[in-house]
C-alpha cells in the first residue's frame, strides 16, 4: 500500500475519553486504522484494550472524543451501527453455535430468504466462495458442524463470518490465544491475506511474537492511555515489552515512536 | 449393513425428512456418492449424534417384546387404540421440543391443556358456542398463558422450572375451578360437541385415508427432487440419488402400509349381536371400526408445520441458535428474548391442541386427565426420541417416536400386568426409560464432547 494511501486512515479514534464511575478506563486515546494494514493493539491486562474495542463495536458509548470513519466523524451507538459501517468484530469466545454448522453460523442473524423459506443453497454457495477466496482449505465440507471442528477451523469460520459481510474494518480478539502452533501459522496467515484484501485488520494479542510477524503498525496501551503507535519496522520485542509494560521507551529510542503518550 | 438400515429409521413416520433435519444434518456435500453418505453418517452416529435412532431401536423392540407377550397387544384394534390415545401426549410433546430446545422446561403444558380444554368445554356445554369459537378459545388461552409464561421466564427473569411449578399447581387450580363453576355440568364434564369427539373417536372415509397418504409420499418427493435440483443448479453436491429414493420408497411404503391397516375393520365384536331395532329385537352386525382416525390429520398438519418452521424459515434457526449459543445468537442481532417467549407461547400452543384431544379421548374434560403425569409423559417423549435437555438439539420427529415409546410402554405394560399393580408397574418402567434416555442424552453429550462431534 503507497504512502498516500496512509494518510487516510479508514477508521480513527481521537481524543476518546471512558471512564465507569470514578474509574477512567481510556483516556485521551488516539487510534487510526489503515485499509490493507494489520493494525495490532497491545497492551497489559487492564490496560483498556477490550474497552476500546467496545467503543468501537458500538457496546459502549464514548464518553468524549472524535469517531472518524472514511475521515467523516460518525456517531456509533449500537453494534448494528458499527456493522453498517463495515466494522466486525471477532470476538475471542468466538460466538459460534456448535449445534450448527458453519454456513448457519456465517449466516446467522442474516439469514437469506426466497420470501419465508431459508435460501440454503446460496447461502451455502457464498459460504464455500468466501472460504475459498480466503484460500481456507482446512475445512472439508460447509455443512460440517462447528461442534467438530478444531480450534485453528472455528477461528477461521469466525474470521470468514466477519469477512462475508463486505466488511472494511475487521478486529480480532486474541484470535490466536487458545491455538496450538500450526494453527496459529494458519491462522496469523489468514488475517494477512484479509489484509492484503484490502481490508483494515486490527489485531488484539497478547503474543508477541503473533504481532511482529503479521502487524503493519502496533499501537501499544498502557493504562487507559496510548503510549505510541508505531510502524512495526521500528520496533524490535524489547522495545514492545518496554512499551507495554512501562508505557515509554528508556533514552533516546523514544525517538522512533511517533506519538508520545497524550496528555 | 445397519447404516442403511439407520438411515431407514429415520424415515418412515417423516413425511419431511430432509426439512426435518436438524439443520444441516440430513444433507451432506462435498462429496457425492453413497459410500460418502453411509460414512458420513455412520461418523454422526459414532460421535454422539443419534437423533432418534435409539429411541426407534427401542420402539421396535417393544414392540416385538409386548407382541409376543400379548396377543391383544398385536390387534389392528388396539393399534387404532394406541394411535388416538398417544395423541394427545404427542401434540403437547411437539410444543414441548421447542421449549427444551431452548434449554427450558415447561412444567405446567399439562394443566395448561387442562386449562385450555375446561375453557373448550365450558363454553360448549355452558353457552352452547360452535366448535370453531370454543377451539379457538381454547388457543387463545393457550397463547396467553405461553405469553405470560414467557415473560416471567425472559423478562422477570425466573428461572422457567420455578415459574412452571408454580403454575402446575396454579393451572390445576383453575382448570378445577372451570370445571366445577359456570353454567352447565360440573366436575367431569362431558364433551357434546360431535366435532370435538370426531377428532379422537370418528375415522376418515377410507378414500380419504389413501388421499392423505398420496398427498405425503408425493408432497415429500416433490419437496426432494425440487430441493435437489436446486442445489445441482447452484453447483452444489446434491444427496445421491439411491439416497433420496430410498428415503422417499421406505416413506411411500410406510404410509400405505400404516393407512391399509387402519382401512381394515378392527373392531373387536365381529360377531352379530341382538340389538333392539324399532322395537324388534334383530342379530345385527356391529358397526364397523374402519379408516384413519382424524387425529392422525391433525398430528400430520402440526408435524409437517412445526418440521418446515423449524427447519427452513429464519425463526427456526434462531431458535437452534438461542439454545446453541445464547450469547453468539445475540450478538448476530437475534432478539435473544422474543425467540424465548415465542418458545412458551408454542409450548403452550400445543398443551391446548393435546389438551382437546385428550379430551376427545374420553369424550369428557376431567382436572385429573391433566396431571403431572400427562406431562411427565410429554416430556418423556420428546427426551426419548432424542431431544436434548441441554437445548439446541431436537426435532418435530422425536415427539412422535418418543411418544409412541411412551404408548406402546403405557398400552403394554398395562395389559401385561392386570389387577391393582398394573399402574405401579407402568409408572416405574416409564421413570426408568425417561432416566435412560436422559441418560443417553447426557452421555452422548460428553462423547460429543470427546470426540468434537455433536
Amino acid at each position: 500500500m503507497p504512502d498516500g494511501a496512509e494518510d487516510q486512515p479508514i477508521l480513527e479514534l481521537r481524543g476518546i475519553n471512558k471512564s465507569f464511575g470514578p474509574v477512567d478506563v481510556l483516556k485521551g486515546v488516539d487510534f487510526s486504522v489503515w485499509p490493507g494494514k494489520v493494525t495490532a493493539l497491545v497492551g497489559d491486562n487492564g490496560a483498556g484494550k477490550s474497552t476500546m474495542v467496545k467503543c468501537i463495536s458500538g457496546t459502549y458509548a464514548i464518553d468524549s472524543g472524535d469517531y472518524l470513519f472514511e475521515g467523516q466523524p460518525v456517531h456509533v451507538h449500537s453494534p448494528r451501527d458499527a456493522s453498517a459501517l463495515g466494522i466486525e468484530i471477532v470476538y475471542q469466545d468466538l460466538a459460534l453455535c456448535d449445534n450448527l454448522d458453519i454456513v448457519q453460523n456465517m449466516f446467522l442473524g442474516r439469514e437469506r430468504v426466497s420470501g419465508v423459506v431459508l435460501d440454503e443453497s446460496s447461502m451455502e454457495q457464498s459460504a464455500g466462495e468466501t472460504l475459498k477466496s480466503l484460500s481456507v482449505r482446512t475445512v472439508s465440507s460447509v455443512r460440517q458442524r462447528v461442534s467438530s471442528l478444531s480450534g485453528g477451523q472455528r477461528q477461521t469460520v469466525a474470521i470468514a463470518k466477519a469477512v462475508l459481510w463486505n466488511s472494511r474494518v475487521v478486529i480480532l480478539d486474541e484470535p490466536t490465544a487458545a491455538l496450538g502452533v500450526a494453527q496459529t501459522a494458519q491462522v496469523l496467515a489468514l488475517v494477512r491475506r484479509l489484509a492484503d484484501r484490502g481490508l483494515a485488520v486490527v489485531l488484539i494479542s497478547h503474543n508477541m511474537l503473533d504481532v511482529l510477524e503479521v502487524a503493519d503498525h502496533i499501537a501499544v496501551l498502557y493504562l487507559g492511555e496510548m503510549a505510541a503507535q508505531v510502524a512495526r519496522a521500528d520496533v524490535n520485542q524489547q522495545q514492545l515489552v518496554e512499551l507495554i509494560t512501562t508505557g515509554h521507551l528508556a533514552g533516546d529510542r523514544a525517538a522512533a515512536v511517533t506519538k508520545g503518550p497524550s496528555a | 449393513m445397519t447404516d442403511v438400515e439407520n438411515d431407514k429409521s429415520r424415515i418412515p413416520p417423516d413425511p419431511t425428512e430432509e426439512a426435518g433435519g436438524e439443520p444441516g444434518t440430513g444433507r451432506p456435500d462435498g462429496a457425492g456418492g453413497v459410500g460418502e453418505y453411509v460414512r458420513r453418517y455412520a461418523g454422526r452416529v459414532r460421535g454422539g449424534d443419534m437423533g432418534s435412532l435409539p429411541a426407534f431401536a427401542g420402539l421396535v423392540v417393544l414392540v416385538i417384546l409386548f407382541s409376543l407377550l400379548q396377543p391383544t397387544f398385536r390387534g389392528l384394534y388396539n393399534f387404532g387404540n394406541m394411535l388416538t390415545e398417544g395423541s394427545g401426549p404427542v401434540l403437547l410433546a411437539m410444543g414441548l421440543v421447542f421449549v427444551l430446545l431452548l434449554g427450558e422446561i415447561d412444567l405446567s403444558a399439562g394443566f395448561t391443556g387442562g386449562v385450555c380444554a375446561a375453557v373448550m368445554v365450558r363454553l360448549m356445554v355452558g353457552y352452547n358456542m360452535p366448535w370453531p369459537v370454543t377451539i379457538g378459545a381454547a388457543l387463545v388461552t393457550g397463547v396467553l398463558i405461553g405469553l405470560l409464561i414467557g415473560w416471567l421466564r425472559a423478562k422477570v427473569r425466573i428461572p422457567s422450572f420455578v415459574v412452571t411449578l408454580a403454575f402446575f399447581l396454579a393451572f390445576q387450580g383453575v382448570a378445577l375451578y372451570i370445571v366445577d363453576n359456570g353454567p352447565g355440568a360440573h366436575g367431569d364434564v362431558r364433551i357434546t360437541d360431535s366435532v370435538v369427539l370426531a377428532f379422537e373417536n370418528s375415522q376418515m372415509p377410507i378414500w380419504a385415508g389413501w388421499v392423505l397418504a398420496a398427498v405425503v409420499i408425493l408432497g415429500y418427493a416433490t419437496l426432494k427432487v425440487m430441493g435437489q435440483r436446486a442445489r445441482l443448479r447452484q453447483g452444489l453436491t446434491g444427496e445421491p440419488t439411491p439416497v433420496l429414493a430410498l428415503k422417499v420408497a421406505v416413506l411411500a411404503v410406510a404410509s400405505v402400509a400404516f393407512v391399509w391397516f387402519l382401512s381394515q375393520n378392527r373392531s373387536i365384536n365381529t360377531k352379530p349381536i341382538l340389538t333392539n331395532v324399532n322395537g324388534t329385537i334383530k342379530l345385527v352386525q356391529p358397526p364397523a371400526v374402519e379408516g384413519v382416525p382424524w387425529v392422525v390429520l391433525v398430528l400430520v398438519f402440526f408435524f409437517v408445520l412445526w418440521t418446515f418452521v423449524l427447519s427452513r424459515t429464519r425463526y427456526g434457526r434462531h431458535v437452534y441458535a438461542v439454545g446453541g449459543n445464547e450469547e453468539a445468537a445475540r450478538r448476530a442481532g437475534i432478539a435473544v428474548d422474543r425467540v424465548r417467549i415465542s418458545v412458551f407461547v408454542l409450548g403452550s400452543l400445543m398443551a391446548a391442541v393435546g389438551g382437546i384431544m385428550i379430551g376427545s379421548n374420553v369424550a369428557a374434560v376431567s382436572v385429573q386427565n391433566y396431571s403431572g403425569n400427562t406431562l411427565l409423559l410429554a416430556v418423556g417423549a420428546a427426551v426419548i426420541g432424542g431431544t436434548s435437555l441441554f437445548g439446541g438439539k431436537g426435532r418435530m420427529i422425536d415427539a412422535i417416536i418418543g411418544g409412541a415409546v411412551v404408548e406402546v410402554i403405557q398400552n403394554g405394560m398395562s395389559n401385561l400386568v392386570q389387577g391393582t399393580n398394573g399402574s405401579s408397574v407402568q409408572y416405574m418402567v416409564t421413570g426408568i426409560v425417561l432416566l435412560l434416555a436422559a441418560a443417553i442424552d447426557a452421555l452422548s453429550r460428553r462423547r460429543a464432547g470427546v470426540t468434537g462431534l455433536g
